[in-house]
């Protein structure tokens, strides 16, 4: 049970996934602002402020569930 | 009466172009599930780690495991594809054919599944009756949940192809050999983890195709107008309205087979009795947890329309072409089930796009990972351990168990390439799959609410209702006149007969079990404790305040589905 305790949460991993695809959007977005891909309503820099939602809730949940030492 | 040209404005062959952003986002996702498969095989190391995840995971986890076993790809392809065919209806199967059973899942049937401890639902079965009733239940769900793998194995790999090119057999074998390595690792644990990542890859890799529809059509009324526009005369924006007959709604269906076919039967049966979901709620580390995971997954559940169904709504108002049936297809048309793809290459640009589909692929391979997983526990506890080697130690049944989750999906791409050359057989698959699952909500629920019924009764009682569905299949098949009788209606199409042949398999199934049960002799009640109904005590919630008791949680579930019912009436 010792292992057990010690588990990562899903959470965690969900956090860091989210984070590396927000960075990886966000900055492809802000690079490529002049250059919009050709799909409806391109104009609207989807990738840039779907990027940051990505990297505001990955960052959320890296802080809140990162493993800690124990306490025990 | 329709004015589009039948020519998508994409490229023939192919519908969406990845850039090397989008391919790094899906290698990165292979990466990242084969690293945590590496990371949890420490810690599934007993019987209870490897297949019901130690018994530890907290409400929420369960319950979003709960629903992602069933949020694949497939399950989104095929219902964006519905809700283009038949509108809003396929809402139903979101909202009644899961929501109530959900809700009746926590509140009345967990007690009885998590108290007695079980593995499994065959377990169950062999606790409550016997092992013939355990037996033939745990040989049906082995073999349909490895051939169902194979299908949509095959399925997914046809999309992939239709969608970006990829060569069939680079996806079965990427995909199979990818979750065959993180499940044989982690067992449960790997599969939990990577259904709660999919959750979350699904919801932010689609969410941006209503957002962006909905602001090009100018919202919810303006796409309305646009459907009527485009489709003069038919109604694909109500639930209810055009149920009152088989002629007056797209499904060709009344509103009786969607009540008490879907709703009281095949819903039913599908979120209480099959294995491949019930097992994630039962990894809740108590009974709490476990009455709570599928009331959160309720909640969800009533949400994902907003990703299947308002895109499929979407696309009948804003794509310049139609989408045709799959027996229709031709070169350079597209199918219903490519809606979510077409809408994905409508709005999202390099990195979304890659996101998207990164989506899809964790959706498949997370089912899969499910389908193995609860085959590899089924067999092991149910079938191998009961029938073949019965006192073995708990290592011995934990190798059993990644042996199981390699030869499972060998089996399954086996049937996949099996599928290949009879593509029909996919239609009798998914029957079969149905078959089988009415009949035996009939079994279990009668296993745990009324104590007279016996051994007997729940065996020949789930033998006659799968063969009587079987029956009514192949008169259909053999005879398509016979859907009169069995959907009440010459009208009828082929949802509706799923939907009259799961009701009728089932009451054949209590009939005959509760008449066989009457004429022979029942278990003492004293066996049954923590078994049936009225011989477990149940643990009293009365302590806990309001907003923990699951049944205030119930209770709003219950009323936010009727509200949706009247917002789409």
């Amino acid at each position: 049970m010792g292992d057990k305790r010690r588990m990562i949460p899903v959470w965690f991993f969900v956090g860091v996934l989210l984070l590396i695809y927000g960075v990886l959007i966000l900055a492809d977005g802000i690079i490529e602002w002049n250059h919009l891909p050709n799909t409806v309503l391109a104009s609207l820099h989807e990738p840039v402020w779907w990027g940051a939602l990505l990297i505001a809730i990955g960052a959320l949940f890296v802080h809140l569930f990162r493993p800690r030492k124990s306490s025990q | 009466m329709m004015h589009f040209a039948l020519v998508p404005a994409v490229v023939a062959g192919r519908i969406i172009s990845l850039s090397p952003l989008d391919l790094a986002i899906i290698v990165i996702y292979f990466i990242a599930v084969l690293g945590i498969g590496f990371y949890l095989r420490n810690f599934a190391k007993s019987g209870e780690d490897f297949f019901i995840a130690g018994r530890e995971m907290t409400a929420w986890v369960a319950g979003l495991s709960f629903l992602s076993a069933n949020l694949g790809s497939l399950e989104l392809l095929g219902w964006a594809g519905a809700a283009y065919q038949y509108g809003i209806l396929a809402a139903h199967w979101y909202w009644l054919g899961a929501i109530p059973a959900m809700l009746f899942l926590a509140i009345i049937m967990m007690p009885f599944y998590y108290i007695s401890k079980t593995h499994s639902v065959p377990g169950y079965l062999q606790l409550r009756f016997d092992r013939a009733t355990s037996g033939l239940s745990a040989v049906t769900f082995a073999v349909m949940t490895i051939l169902m793998s194979g299908v949509n194995m095959y399925a997914m790999a046809v999309v992939m192809k239709v969608v970006l090119g990829w060569n069939i057999h680079f996806s079965i074998w990427v995909s199979s050999l990818t979750v065959g390595v993180y499940v044989a690792m982690g067992g449960l644990f790997s599969a939990i983890f990577n259904e709660v990542l999919q959750f979350f890859l699904i919801w932010l890799g689609a969410l941006l195709i209503p957002i962006l529809g909905l602001v090009e059509t100018g919202g919810w009324s303006g796409m309305v107008a646009r459907i009527h526009k485009n489709f003069p005369g038919e109604d694909f924006t109500h639930l209810w309205r055009g149920l009152g007959h088989f002629t007056t709604n797209p499904m060709g269906i009344h509103w009786t087979g969607i009540i008490f076919g879907l709703t009281a039967v095949l819903g039913m049966g599908y979120w209480t009795t099959d294995f491949l979901v019930v097992q994630r709620v039962l990894a809740a580390k108590d009974l709490r947890s476990a009455k709570m995971a599928p009331i959160i997954g309720a909640f969800f559940k009533m949400a994902v329309p907003f990703i299947v169904i308002l895109p499929g709504l979407l696309a009948l108002s804003v794509l310049p072409y139609h989408l045709v049936p799959e027996n229709a297809m031709r070169p350079g048309l597209h199918s219903y089930n490519e809606v979510l793809p077409l809408m994905l290459a409508r709005y999202c640009g390099p990195g979304l796009l890659g996101l998207g589909i990164t989506a899809l692929v964790a959706g498949f391979m997370s089912g899969m990972a499910g389908n193995v997983s609860a085959f590899a526990t089924v067999w092991t506890y149910d079938i191998y351990r009961v029938f073949v080697r019965k006192d073995a130690e708990d290592s011995h049944y934990v190798a059993m168990g990644r042996w199981c989750t390699l030869i499972g999906l060998v089996v399954s791409i086996g049937a996949a390439y099996a599928v290949m050359g009879f593509a029909s057989i996919m239609d009798y698959v998914q029957a079969l799959f149905s078959f089988f699952i009415a009949p035996l909500f009939g079994t279990v629920i009668l296993g745990m609410l009324w104590k007279r019924t016996t051994g007997k009764g729940a065996f020949w009682g789930l033998l006659a209702g799968t063969l009587a569905s079987v029956g009514m299949f192949l008169l259909v098949k053999f005879h398509p006149q016979a859907i009169s009788i069995v959907a009440l209606s010459s009208h009828a199409k082929a949802m509706a007969e799923d939907m009259y042949r799961a009701l009728w398999s089932w009451l054949i199934c209590v009939g005959v079990t509760v008449g066989i049960s009457l004429v022979t002799k029942p278990r003492p009640a004293a066996e049954l404790a923590g078994l049936v109904y009225g011989e477990t005590e149940l643990p009293s919630e009365g302590h806990l305040p309001l907003v923990k008791r699951p049944i205030f949680w119930a209770g709003l579930a219950m009323a936010l589905l009727l509200a949706l019912q009247w917002i789409f009436w």
